[in-house]
């Protein structure tokens, strides 16, 4: 029993049980020997249970008295504090927001049941290739696979769209997505309120709307369901409420509504303009699915060889829905902050060491006063947890704040939220990985002082040996490293950058504003109707001070490809239609001029160019050396079909080409057609709906006045997406710039981190070599050989990382070619930079320990021994 | 003034410290003595543990209150392997301001319970 209780006195602190444990051992043992056999259990459970309380208040005791400690010594050494809390915030902070992101977008499944099985189905090549929905359905074509296939559980079909809201304040144009009544219950999420769509045509006039809608258009009534909302003019009943956080099929969606189809839709295979959405049978897996699915594909290319012989799949998972570029970007964001990490790590590391060594004195003293080893290392401990979790603390803050900067790297295609939160996991990783680092490092100093305490005081300052200096050796390595991979990175996308924005995009951004006005259907059919409006807006705006020239076009570059349809020229045989696509906008006059896109030959759209006129076309340059290369282009003539209309046009001019999918992409040749002479029954997506407006002045002055015109011209009329084409152009280049920041912001924090890593094992060295560089100026050494030695010192540690840093920098640009727009990753330029600015970097941390070095004085550097 | 405001500041002072005091008030003493002292004082209603006993005499030892003695008591009953305390001058201070407290506190409360009495 007393052999118990002596090991049970090992909850008590080392240094307690030391001076007291044979005194309560032997008290322990009057006691027990005092009391009866009854007694004597109940001695020792009470015993037990108060040395457990006793023991905390113990241990309680001396982590108030090293935290006090901690207090007085950290803010003592002030700086070095801060500059630990700071890497450590930095490091922290950007690795988790980095990772919450890729974990956001890349590993965390969509917020639907068993979403692994949930696949979409559109149109793609017959030869595969491409991501993501290469071209929509068309209703015959969904229908024959959704019969045919036996892999999917169940198939729906939805369209997108975008309808004018009216009603409750100003119009507003919102996404919605009309769904076949398989789709929501297949997603598996049911409705908060209400119900969804039931089979059948009974659902025609009936929304289902998203829970942000609700909130902002119905304040959240929970009495919503049955009241009227007016779409595009007509009027529609809310049946059901989705709940927060469902998106489908992405975040701009806010209504549902119900998409049956008539028998007439089947009838043209060509009319593509739904997509698919199933789930796997259970036991099937994606890659059987998709063999299935490519079979029914081959045989309805044999089938209806006229339509579908260049028709083959896209299929893919829900979850990988996203552009293989944002995909590497992310990859190259976890691999930058993981560098990061690194020497956020070594730096630390290289700091605690530092101070270490100063403090080896101060422990050594401590240690022959009688301080047991466990206390030492107890307050270490406590100081380098406390460092590391203000920093971790401080690191959540820059990681909430981080996170939005991110936020371009979220790909709009997937149905998630617009940004992720802080992954609390990821932080506390991060934070983990750094308290390691802390706690490694921070250990050092008393493992020695354990050893070496009296020999640290007979040696005076010089001790700390060699070992230490070459740890610190390495970790400096390290930064410059990791520092090299960063710097080379940001620059090699850097360039890539400059090079996508050098790109011409064929039209002059400046001084255009732009906003939308979506002309209703039905309301809208007639094209006289449009026309009017047209006209009307147009005239007015063109009135407004400051504007030079106003037009309106089916869609603007870069945010709308085009329609792409396909032409047929006389005397030239017909090819594939999908490979020989042309982008086509119908346009009001003076389009070419307030865009800025050059006339090349001929004239432009006309006021004249009429339903009764002769059918004409704006063609672009490279339409025109497509097709009558090294010819005159004017006054030639192409078979274009619009609808079931198919009509001869003549080329009344020719412009520059225009990148209408964007800086980056290949463009198709593009044709302009006067918008007064589109046919009666032309679909509401061929309307021309943006209005372009060249002007010089402000433009919030101008988007007000513009407001009122359209407001006069019909009052229900929503005016949506109002930006600049700057603005446009921007958002084309946008994540790039995003990850260019980050990035980039990574790479300076790498260069100041090392280059301060520098500072501190330079400036230390000298410190430490003050009696020996005493000796030499004594003894007659010139100082500037004495400085010379001091940076031969830093070239060498830079020397030894800027190797293996290029060589791993090399690597990783090589798997990221993909982002680097036909820069090399071996870019001579961008290594040579690199290289460059660590290698001054490297110089400037030496300078200031140079200089000291120069001016110890030999007389107190010796007097000190 | 300094030795009065650092008796101030440790009052008032846990029960345990309080009666370990009292039994090193009467001369330098063991620990078990300690607790052999307290169970008799208190006519068995306190007996201390070990380590309450122990946690206790290193705050008192920490804060100046009690000392080891350099040379161990010697005769009879007095086994030198123990390890013995005795208050000190200060240690004396602080357990007659505690006793002072303590009184003062007495007496309030007799007068707050006579005075209720006389009303009713």
């Amino acid at each position: 029993m007393i052999r118990l209780y002596r090991a049970l006195l090992h909850v008590y602190p080392k240094s307690f049980r030391v001076e007291y444990g044979d005194e309560m051992v032997a008290v322990f043992g009057h006691a027990y020997a005092d009391a009866t056999p009854l007694g004597r259990i109940r001695l020792f459970l009470t015993a037990a249970g108060d040395d457990v309380l006793n023991a905390l208040a113990v241990h309680w005791g001396i982590l108030v008295q090293d935290l006090r400690y901690t207090a007085r010594t950290l803010n003592r050494a002030r700086g070095f504090a801060l500059t630990a809390i700071l890497v450590t915030a930095l490091g922290v902070g950007a690795n988790t927001a980095a990772f919450s992101v890729a974990d956001f977008v890349l590993l965390r499944p969509l917020a639907f049941p068993d979403p692994d099985t949930l696949v979409r189905l559109c149109e793609g090549p017959r030869t595969g290739g491409g991501w993501g929905c290469m071209n929509q359905l068309s209703p015959a074509n969904y229908r024959d696979f959704k019969t045919m296939s036996s892999s999917l559980e169940d198939m729906g079909a939805f369209a997108s769209d975008a309808v004018n809201l009216v009603g409750g304040g100003e119009p507003q144009r919102l996404a919605i997505t009309p769904v076949t009544f398989e789709v929501l219950p297949l997603l598996g999420v049911k409705p908060a309120l209400g119900r969804v769509f039931e089979s059948g045509d009974g659902d025609r006039n009936a929304v289902v709307i998203s829970q942000g809608l609700w909130n902002s258009q119905f304040g959240g009534d929970r009495a919503v369901l049955g009241r009227t909302v007016n779409l595009n003019g007509a009027t529609y009943t809310v049946i059901g409420v989705m709940p927060g956080g469902f998106y489908f099929p992405t975040r701009e969606t806010q209504l549902w509504t119900a998409l049956a189809f008539r028998q007439e839709d089947f009838a043209n295979r060509t009319a593509s303009y739904i997509e698919a959405v199933g789930r796997l049978k259970q036991g099937v897996t994606f890659e059987q699915a998709r063999a299935e699915l490519e079979l029914i594909a081959d045989r309805l290319a044999r089938e209806y060889p006229q339509t579908n012989e260049e028709t083959g799949i896209s299929f893919f998972r829900m979850r990988d829905y996203m552009s293989p570029r944002i995909r590497l970007m992310l990859i190259a964001l976890g691999g930058a902050s993981l560098c990061l990490l690194l020497l956020t790590c070594a730096n630390l590391a290289n700091l605690l060491l530092a101070r270490a060594a100063a403090r080896e004195r101060e422990l050594a003293v401590r240690a022959a006063l009688g301080a047991g080893r466990e206390r030492l290392m107890r307050q270490l401990i406590t100081e380098s947890v406390i460092l590391t979790l203000l920093g971790g603390t401080a690191g959540v803050v820059v990681a909430a704040s981080a996170v939005p900067l991110f936020s371009s790297l979220v790909p709009p295609t997937l149905p998630i939220a617009s940004q992720p939160g802080v992954d609390l996991r990821v932080l506390a990783l991060a934070v983990l990985f750094t308290v390691l680092t802390g706690l490694g490092f921070g250990l050092l100093p008393a493992v020695r002082a354990g050893r070496t305490e009296f020999a640290a005081l007979r040696e005076g300052n010089r001790a700390g040996g060699g070992a230490r200096q070459r740890v610190r050796a390495v970790l400096v390595t390290v930064e410059v490293a990791m520092s090299v991979i960063l710097l080379t990175t940001s620059g090699l996308l850097i360039r890539a950058v400059s090079r996508v924005q050098d790109i011409n995009p064929g039209f002059a951004p400046q001084n255009v504003l732009t906003l939308r006005t979506a002309l209703p259907r039905p309301k809208y059919d007639s094209p006289l109707r449009r026309g009017q409006f047209y006209e009307r807006v147009l005239s007015e705006v063109r009135a407004l001070p400051g504007v030079q020239s106003a037009a309106f076009t089916t869609g603007l570059p870069m945010a709308v490809p085009g329609l792409i349809t396909g032409v047929e020229i006389p005397g030239r045989e017909v090819r594939s239609g999908r490979s020989e696509g042309v982008s086509h906008r119908w346009v009001t006059p003076q389009y070419f001029r307030t865009m800025g896109i050059p006339l090349h030959r001929g004239r432009d759209v006309a006021h004249g160019d009429t339903g009764d006129s002769a059918s004409v076309a704006v063609v672009s340059a490279s339409f025109a050396e497509r097709y009558w290369p090294g010819q005159d282009p004017i006054g030639k003539t192409f078979l274009h079909r619009v609808a079931r209309v198919r009509e001869t046009r003549t080329v009344a001019g020719v412009v520059g080409d225009v990148k209408v999918r964007g800086l980056e992409r290949n463009s198709e040749p593009q044709i302009y057609l006067p918008a007064r002479q589109a046919p009666e029954e032309s679909p509401a997506t061929f309307d021309p709906k943006d209005l372009v407006i060249r002007h010089s002045g402000r433009t919030d002055a101008l988007v007000t006045a513009v407001r009122q015109i359209v407001r006069a011209a019909d009052p229900e009329q929503p005016i949506s997406d109002v930006r600049t084409m700057d603005e446009v152009l921007a958002r084309d280049t946008a994540t790039r710039r995003g990850q260019l920041h980050v990035l980039g912001a990574f790479a300076v924090v790498a260069v100041l981190l090392s280059g301060v890593g520098i500072y501190g094992l330079l400036a230390y060295a000298v410190s430490q070599r003050s009696q020996e560089i005493g000796v030499r100026l004594a003894l007659g050494a010139e100082p500037s050989r004495v400085s010379r030695m001091i940076f031969a010192d830093g070239m060498r540690l830079a020397l030894f990382g800027l190797v293996p840093g290029i060589l791993v920098a090399y690597l990783a640009a090589r798997g990221m070619s993909a982002l680097l727009f036909g820069i090399s990753p071996g870019d001579p330029a961008t290594f040579g930079t690199a290289a460059a600015v660590a290698l001054l970097m490297t110089f400037a941390g030496s300078l200031v320990p140079a200089l000291r070095a120069v001016r110890v004085s030999p007389m107190s550097a010796l007097r000190t021994e | 003034m300094r030795e009065d405001e650092n008796v101030e500041a440790l009052l008032p002072l846990p029960l345990a410290a309080f009666h370990i005091l009292i039994a090193l008030s009467a001369g330098e003493c063991h620990g078990y003595g300690i607790i052999l002292d307290v169970e008799a004082r208190t006519s068995g209603a306190l007996r201390l543990s070990p380590g309450t006993l122990y946690r206790t005499i290193e705050r008192l030892l920490e804060d100046g209150l009690i000392e080891e003695p350099r040379k161990k008591p010697s005769g009879p009953g007095n086994d030198p392997r123990r390890r013995y305390y005795r208050i000190t001058p200060f240690g004396t201070a602080v357990a007659h301001a505690e006793t002072r407290r303590l009184a003062d506190l007495v007496r309030l409360a007799r007068h707050a319970w006579r005075a209720a009495g006389e009303s009713s």
